[in-house]
């Protein structure tokens, strides 16, 4: 491998390259050119940044943020909380779960809980989202918790439907971390959980980044199953719910659609900008991981 | 057995008693507001506390031999109960109301396999059937191909490797609503405009569907490359040194060394677009929402550039046929299913074969 390579065959390479990038940002730099014009800047000119300027940008992102539609900040907030409270508890729920089911692997039931958790992952969310709406609603009427168009019901879906492929990663990773270390924890006079959460769990690190980016990411960009849960009329929205809501309402002003497509864009970019490592490599593993 | 006192064994069991008292008393003043009497506020807080309280006290019940049981038991308990009632039971409502005459609220009658044989009768359905076939197929073939020709050129001596690949994979970041209306605004007026078109390319069934591969391409090309760079860099250095030293050219160093040792990334890449390309739904919802006009063995549909998961959607909402729309996601579950056994099989094989 120490031959070096031909300098034309390399400025070919960087040539084709960068053609490719200039393709795959081109719709991001429309984003960007697109929601700092008026409508009619973008009827006489969509391509050059011509008719872009930084007070229609400040108009067309406040009209957007205020919109009863969209509500900026108010989504993002319930992005968050959502995307966090999810992912938190899936880590820990899954860990848990995880680790029973890995230091019982031999027996019956932990095989035939792993084996339902694994099967699960096939299941499309279209079989189940009619009935899991219908019954939710009944469940939230019948305990008097409102499980219907609110975050604690569509944090508890995702915990479920979640549920399967982080157990799957997680269980998979605790299988490799040695026994030993467990057996003498409980010699010294350590409990199970004590084990657990003092041993087993600050252990898992590595796991928990790639299950937190896999959920997170996914958790953040789905819009079936909050467009089912929340509603797209209902009180909370997630990000890509109110774009939907948004567009839904507005169809004509590309301006104001552009604006929107770039604060749902914001939030995600700069959070790859500050991890991209991390997200990479999570999305690699679970790729191949699962 | 002493090692719990009696004053700590009285105050496990108050806790566990106060834990079921609270979820009984809960219960029964569900059971009061839902038979139409006095509805009671707190109850779901008291279900929630009786919950926690009952947890508690199975915690904390005085027994060494056991546990470890119990432990295991609350352990596995959260996820198991989100997931029966998220996932196992709707499923099971779910395949049941589709041999019904289900409308969302309420069934009259069991109507046995009508609304699958409904199903197959409507050319709507039929044609997204079709279109999803072709749209996976052309995806996985292109996107596969695209990836594995950008994880190549990703993996050469260039300058900004680091650049390329971040900017590559940026696409797969944003969620396709939001993609699906940016590529909307880019085919209906920047295109257009380029053209020097009246007619965009979203309002024709044929060229829509191939705007579609094409968002989906991009957005999912970056991803794949990843997969693919991490199977190239993976390929042992001495291999290819020895090739090189047997005067291997680049292109029997790719077709003899690299795909054939890749194979298993392949593998999981071919399966992680034919699922995820199945499953296509926001691009399609917000780039056509599934129009476009198709003369279809005589009869004319609108739904031209529908895939089955938006189908499945507009059969629920649109036409507000719940029951329908239920047998059509069986069906849809079932494509998926052999789609997945396929894949376990194929990657049993490679495990033995390595």
């Amino acid at each position: 491998m120490n031959r070096k390579p031909k300098t034309s065959a390399l400025v070919i390479q960087t040539i084709i390259a960068i053609v490719i990038a200039i393709y795959v940002l081109f719709p991001f730099y429309m984003v960007v050119v697109n929601s700092m014009k008026s409508t009619t800047g973008i009827v006489n000119d969509p391509l050059t940044p011509a008719g872009a300027d930084f007070k229609t940008f400040i108009g067309n992102l406040s009209g957007v943020i205020n919109n009863d539609y969209f509500l900026f900040w108010k989504a993002f907030a319930c992005s968050v909380v959502i995307t966090v409270v999810s992912v938190l508890l899936l880590n820990l729920f899954g860990a848990m779960a995880g680790w029973v089911i890995s230091r019982n692997q031999k027996k019956k039931w932990a095989s035939a809980i792993y084996f339902t958790f694994i099967a699960s992952m096939i299941i499309p969310f279209q079989v189940v989202m009619l009935p899991l709406v219908a019954n939710f609603k009944k469940i939230g009427d019948f305990i008097g918790i409102k499980m219907n168009y609110s975050i604690p019901g569509i944090i508890f879906a995702y915990l479920g439907f979640g549920g399967a492929m982080t157990v799957f990663i997680l269980t998979g990773f605790i299988k490799g971390v040695p026994y030993d270390l467990e057996e003498s924890a409980s010699i010294d006079g350590c409990s199970p959980e004590g084990t657990f959460f003092r041993i087993i769990f600050p252990l898992l690190k590595p796991v928990i980044m790639t299950v937190t980016i896999l959920n997170g990411m996914w958790i953040w960009n789905d819009f079936l199953l909050p467009s089912m849960m929340l509603g797209l009329d209902g009180e909370f929205k997630t990000i890509p719910v109110a774009v939907q809501s948004f567009v839904g309402s507005y169809v004509t002003e590309w301006n104001m659609i552009m604006a929107a497509a770039l604060l749902a864009m914001v939030p995600m970019v700069i959070v790859f900008l500050f991890a991209q490592k991390q997200i990479v490599q999570g999305m690699i593993d679970g790729a191949v991981k699962g | 057995m002493n090692e719990f006192s009696a004053g700590r064994k009285a105050v496990s069991f108050l806790i566990l008693l106060a834990g079921i008292a609270l979820l009984v008393g809960a219960l029964i003043f569900d059971g009061i507001a839902s038979s139409g009497g006095y509805d009671f506020g707190g109850r779901g807080a008291m279900l929630v506390c009786g919950i926690l309280v009952t947890i508690a006290g199975i915690y904390l019940f005085p027994t060494l031999k056991h546990h470890r049981a119990i432990v295991y038991g609350l352990f596995l308990f959260p996820l198991l109960f989100t997931f029966l009632l998220t996932v196992i039971i709707p499923m099971c409502f779910g395949i049941a109301y589709s041999f019904t005459d289900w409308n969302g609220i309420r069934l009259t009658k069991v109507v046995g396999f009508n609304n699958y044989i409904a199903m197959f009768k409507r050319p709507e359905f039929l044609w997204s059937i079709i279109v999803t076939f072709l749209f996976v197929l052309l995806n996985v073939i292109l996107v596969n191909v695209i990836g594995f020709l950008l994880a190549l050129l990703c993996t050469t001596k260039i300058k900004a490797l680091g650049f390329f690949r971040a900017s590559y994979f940026l696409p797969n970041l944003i969620g396709g609503i939001v993609l699906g209306y940016v590529w909307k605004f880019i085919f209906n007026k920047v295109l257009t405009q380029i053209m020097n078109t009246e007619t965009s390319m979203l309002t024709s069934s044929g060229t829509a569907l191939i705007a579609i591969v094409v968002v989906y391409i991009w957005q999912y090309g970056g991803y794949i490359m990843l997969i693919y760079i991490t199977g190239l860099t993976g390929v042992p250095a001495d291999t290819l040194e020895a090739a090189s030293i047997d005067g291997a050219n680049a292109w029997q160093t790719l077709t003899k060394i690299k795909i054939p040792m890749i194979a298993p990334t392949i593998t999981i890449c071919t399966f992680l677009t034919l699922t995820s390309a199945f499953k296509q739904f926001d691009v399609n919802l917000a780039l056509t929402n599934g129009s476009g006009s198709v003369n279809f063995f005589g009869n004319y549909i609108t739904n031209g550039s529908e895939m089955l998961a938006l189908n499945i959607y507009h059969t629920a909402f649109t036409e507000n046929n719940y029951a329908l729309s239920q047998a059509e996601s069986v069906l849809f579950f079932i494509i998926l299913a052999i789609v997945s056994i396929i894949q376990v099989r194929s990657s049993n094989k490679k495990e033995v074969s390595l």
